[in-house]
């Protein structure tokens, strides 16, 4: 289970939609229970770098990512996953998703169609490599869980 | 003897340990160093040839050791590397 603090889903909407029709990348941070259980309560957006086609792929370069992991320690948080948009496709990672999937990362995926935020999914990589969808839900910080 | 720092998403292999200090005189020996003290390391380091992943990066200071010598190159007490994870992905 996977919770978002409603200003950081509003935060990965937005840049979902400005960048539409590319596809948009970013970090999230939070903290994680011991059962496993997932708080996201900061994102942090990050260019897309991928050259060429960004409608269909995207790329964060090693140098944002090390800052970003950097980022993490600096604000006592962990990184948590990544979020990018499908656009003009649903929420369900690709093959290449899966092929450049990070273990314990959670993957959530944008889906915008024709410029409109159309579902939110969150994903996880098993120990067979292969993605299993997260059930998620936006959450206030000072509410508990 | 080299630092290392875990990314983030490998770090359930290594005993959630973000630094080491490892004993090697190059990247290629820190990187067998790694696999042998933590096994569960070697698929997500190396592919079945036993050669760097693509989607591996290793960073000697702010340098990608492909600009250097690869795994050829030196390390010493100064040196810090990291293992970065390329992060990609695309909707079909």
């Amino acid at each position: 289970m996977i919770f978002i603090e409603p200003v950081s889903l509003n935060r990965m909407k937005t840049h979902a939609l400005l960048i539409f029709p590319d596809e948009c990348c970013g970090f999230l941070y939070g903290t994680e229970q011991n059962n496993g259980e997932r708080t996201i309560s900061e994102i942090r957006e990050v260019n897309n770098s991928k050259p060429g086609d960004k409608k269909r792929r995207f790329e964060i370069t090693a140098r944002d990512y090390m800052q970003a992991e950097q980022w993490a320690l600096d604000h006592n948080l962990l990184m948590l996953g990544i979020y990018h948009s499908h656009p003009n496709h649903p929420a369900i990672p690709s093959e290449h998703d899966r092929v450049a999937a990070q273990p314990y990362f959670s993957y959530l995926i944008i889906s915008v169609m024709q410029g409109r935020i159309e579902h939110i999914r969150s994903w996880r990589l098993n120990d067979k490599s292969q993605f299993e969808e997260e059930s998620f839900s936006p959450v206030h910080l000072n509410q508990s869980i | 003897m080299a630092i290392v720092i875990i990314p983030t998403p490998l770090r359930k292999f290594t005993n959630q340990t973000a630094r080491l200090q490892v004993e090697a005189g190059t990247v290629g020996e820190i990187i067998e160093r790694l696999t042998l003290d933590f096994p569960e390391l070697k698929k997500h380091l190396l592919d079945p040839q036993g050669s760097l992943r693509s989607f591996v990066n290793i960073f000697a200071g702010d340098d990608d050791i492909r600009d250097l010598q690869k795994e050829k190159t030196p390390v010493n007490t100064s040196t810090v590397i990291s293992i970065v994870p390329a992060i990609a992905g695309g909707n079909h």
